[in-house]
């Protein structure tokens, strides 16, 4: 099994923080995985995306040229990737700043309104873990346990309410998706 | 730190030159490369024993990396492409002064100014000398994130052992992309074997030079046939490749760094279509590793290049293959990166006898 | 019988090549003296430059490190803080240090590298034939300013002393000649005191020497350190450029 995700965004949401953490989930679940980051002149002007692929073999390309799942937090990211997206693969849709639809029949639309459960729980900022733990509820790319695993190293030394903070955004980001199913 | 780290291309040479014993670095910020210096800067920014410098230019930095060399430190450098043209004045002497440095380049889009996304046409550049004179300089190409920590410790070990400047040839892509890392144990540079050579001082010896000039032509040919002694040498010893599904194989994709993870994907569908493919993958590219490759000329029928260039280390294919078998090209340069499907039509075409 | 006059420890056994009435025998001299009386011939390292004295490591016995023409600076500042304890001095003519050196030597003074540059300015290109230097003066013949240098075709002389009296990492510069016995002993207290600089760990120091060159001149010795004294010294002064020891 690989799987290609493209986390895409603008500064800010903490685009390179949800592929980071998911890259090193697989990693603990001794997986191959590569992280991507966008670079240079292509992150200027505020765009920010990477690309992580979770494999059970060697990785030999870490560019996904059709990715099986798009994360589009904000609406040019959608119409940027819409095309690229593996089909009948998936698109996660930050549906609290898109409304629209990407232009395909083939591919399935996760949308969840991060925005909103992020302030709902009081932490405006997690919302990149809500959407993260949103993405693992529905790709089963890593355990849950994984990603809460991998916040700790991610965010070790910070405070450890920041920690409880990111591993309860992913709680609800999969809450989310199990109460809509 | 001898657990499993997900770590950037860039971090993890700066880690491993450490861990290596490199205790100087001096470089001058060209995108994308900067992630190495700015690891350098910090780390050494808490340890008492190390220098760095932010330079006013490629050609200073690397003729600082030439003070410090000749003072006996395990020094590093790193630019990307056009700042690798400017430093070549500087490799020129450390070859004929005989001084061991590592020099790190990031490739990217040129010529000129180019861009900066991932791409190989430094390849006559690194394993031509790249500057003035007669000589050559060990060129690695890792393509994966554990082979650039294990590449860049050699790398050290080979400079000193053979006085001479090595080369770590990655691209754009394999110095921002993450991958788990496994580093081996920091050595104490303070334990390395004394270097018998150094300019420190003369104090109860004698006093040395260290130079290139050698103005009586017969001096000069001897410093060249002796730098030509030591690169026979090297060429018996360390050419290294990664050999993946070449047994079998009736084509073989031969490419390196970046071109060869993508090759790799395209040698994977390949074979789900029944299709006959290998890889080769070159991981020294100067000394070339010809040997390995011409052995396949017993089995193999026709070699292709893949590159991100419009064709430079075709040509060290076809030396090896010397004319015994068909070798063909494909490549995409200025940046643009093939997806392995892409390549896997190409290979298609050719495995089956279609012009491409 | 007393000896009372010898060749300094720090200069090898070896004749100067140099032309009659250069300079470069008397500064060669001066530094080794320096370096004698300081007692740090076994821990100090020189850079020498291209250009005449391009040999100068057949002549200095301590250790010498060549660098590639213009970068002295660069090479030193690399050797220097890797041997913070050593003395590192830098040995360079007008067209190495104000035309292809400008840069590394500009930033190694603005970080206050603990280098000593000996800076010898005799106006023109010795090695390569007599071609103009930055420190050509208007109106002087030389190969490549025919019928003397011309500003709006050569440009003007540069004061590159002066420049890097500028940066904030500078100590000690003086501008000094080697054209008659006072300039002499007065050239030698001053690379005394830019190694001083050095030693008491204070920041960048350069000791400009003015000095003859007649065969490039086309002078006879005599007239040309009088060129010196008379001419070169009008748009180069003999001072104290900077001092903040």
């Amino acid at each position: 099994m690989s799987l290609k995700i493209v986390f895409s965004g603008f500064g800010g949401q903490g685009v390179l923080m949800m592929g980071y953490v998911l890259a090193v989930a697989g990693m603990k679940e001794d997986k191959h995985v590569t992280f991507l980051p966008a670079y240079g002149a292509e992150v200027r002007g505020g765009t920010a995306n990477c690309t992580v692929v979770v494999s059970d073999e060697e990785i030999a390309s870490p560019i996904a040229s059709s990715p099986e799942f798009v994360v589009a937090m904000n609406y040019p990211s959608m119409i940027k990737y819409q095309n690229m997206v593996k089909s009948s693969g998936t698109m996660f849709l930050n549906s609290d700043l898109i409304t629209e639809a990407p232009a395909r029949e083939d591919i399935k639309l996760v949308r969840v309104p991060v925005n909103t459960l992020a302030h709902d729980m009081g932490a405006d900022r997690s919302l990149n873990m809500v959407m993260l733990g949103a993405v693992r509820e529905v790709t089963d790319i890593v355990s849950g346990k994984s990603i809460l695993t991998a916040i700790e190293t991610v965010l070790a030394g910070k405070k450890q309410k920041l920690i409880d903070m990111n591993q309860k955004a992913v709680s609800v980001g999969a809450d989310f998706i199990r109460g809509s199913k | 730190m001898s657990e499993k780290t997900l770590m950037r291309g860039t971090h993890v040479l700066g880690e491993a030159a450490i861990r290596a014993g490199c205790r100087a670095y001096f470089g001058y910020p060209i995108t994308p490369q900067n992630e190495l210096p700015e690891y350098m800067a910090s780390a050494f920014a808490r340890m008492d024993d190390a220098v760095f410098i932010q330079a006013e230019s490629e050609i200073a930095s690397i003729n600082m990396v030439i003070g410090a060399a000749a003072a006996g430190a395990r020094v590093m450098t790193s630019s990307s492409s056009p700042g690798i043209s400017l430093k070549q004045e500087g490799i020129s002497y450390l070859a004929a002064m005989e001084l061991p440095a590592v020099i790190v380049n990031m490739m990217r889009g040129g010529p000129g100014l180019g861009n900066i996304a991932p791409a190989q046409g430094d390849y006559f550049q690194a394993t031509r000398g790249g500057g003035h004179g007669d000589y050559r300089v060990i060129v690695f190409a890792p393509a994966y994130g554990q082979e650039i920590a294990d590449m860049t410790r050699q790398a050290f070990d080979l400079a000193d052992y053979y006085r001479i400047p090595v080369m770590i040839l990655g691209d754009g892509m394999m110095g921002q992309m993450m991958e788990p890392v496994v580093f081996p144990e920091p050595i104490d540079p303070a334990k390395l074997p004394e270097k018998e050579w150094v300019v420190n001082g003369s104090k109860g010896r004698s006093s040395r030079i260290i130079l290139s000039l050698w103005l009586d032509p017969p001096k000069e040919e001897e410093l060249n046939w002796r730098l030509a002694r030591k690169y026979s040498a090297i060429t018996e010893v360390i050419p290294d490749q990664e050999m993946y599904l070449t047994d079998d194989a009736e084509l073989v994709l031969v490419a390196y760094g970046t071109a060869a993870r993508i090759a790799k994907g395209a040698v994977h569908r390949a074979r789900e279509s029944g299709m006959k493919v290998g890889l080769y993958r070159p991981k020294t590219l100067w000394p070339f590793p010809s040997k390995a490759l011409a052995k396949l000329c017993d089995h193999v029928r026709h070699f292709m290049a893949f590159e991100m260039s419009t064709g430079q280390m075709v040509e060290d294919v076809r030396l090896a293959v010397e004319g015994r078998r068909e070798v063909s090209f494909y490549g995409r340069p200025g940046g643009v990166v093939s997806t392995p499907e892409e390549v896997a039509a190409i290979v298609s075409s050719a495995y089956h006898g279609k012009a491409n | 019988m007393k000896k009372i006059f010898g060749k300094p420890d720090a200069l090898k056994d070896n004749p100067f090549h140099y032309c009659p009435g250069c300079g470069h025998s008397i500064i060669h001299r001066l530094v080794a003296e320096v370096i004698d009386e300081l007692g740090i011939k076994d821990r100090t390292i020189g850079v020498p430059p291209a250009g005449c004295a391009v040999l100068a490591y057949n002549y200095f016995d301590v250790d010498m490190c060549e660098a590639p023409h213009g970068r002295a600076a660069a090479v030193a500042t690399g050797m220097k803080r890797i041997l913070k304890d050593r003395v590192v001095f830098t040995y360079q003519g007008d067209g190495y240090i104000a035309a292809i050196g400008t840069a590394e030597t500009i930033h190694a003074a603005n970080r206050g590298e603990r280098i000593t540059a000996i800076f010898v300015n005799n106006a023109v290109y010795g090695m390569t034939g007599g071609q103009m230097a930055p420190t050509t003066l208007l109106g002087q013949e030389t190969t490549t300013s025919p019928g003397g240098r011309l500003p709006l075709r050569d440009g003007f002389p540069l004061d590159l002393s002066e420049m890097l009296a500028l940066a904030a990492g500078s100590v000690y510069i003086e501008r000094t000649s080697v054209s008659n016995p006072k300039g002499i002993i007065r050239t030698k207290k001053a690379i005394r005191k830019a190694f001083e600089v050095q030693l008491e760990d204070k920041g960048f120091s350069l000791v400009e020497i003015l000095s003859a060159c007649p065969t490039n001149w086309k002078m006879s010795p005599k007239d040309a350190v009088r060129w010196v004294d008379e001419t070169m010294t009008k748009i180069f002064p003999l001072k104290v450029i900077k001092d903040v020891a």
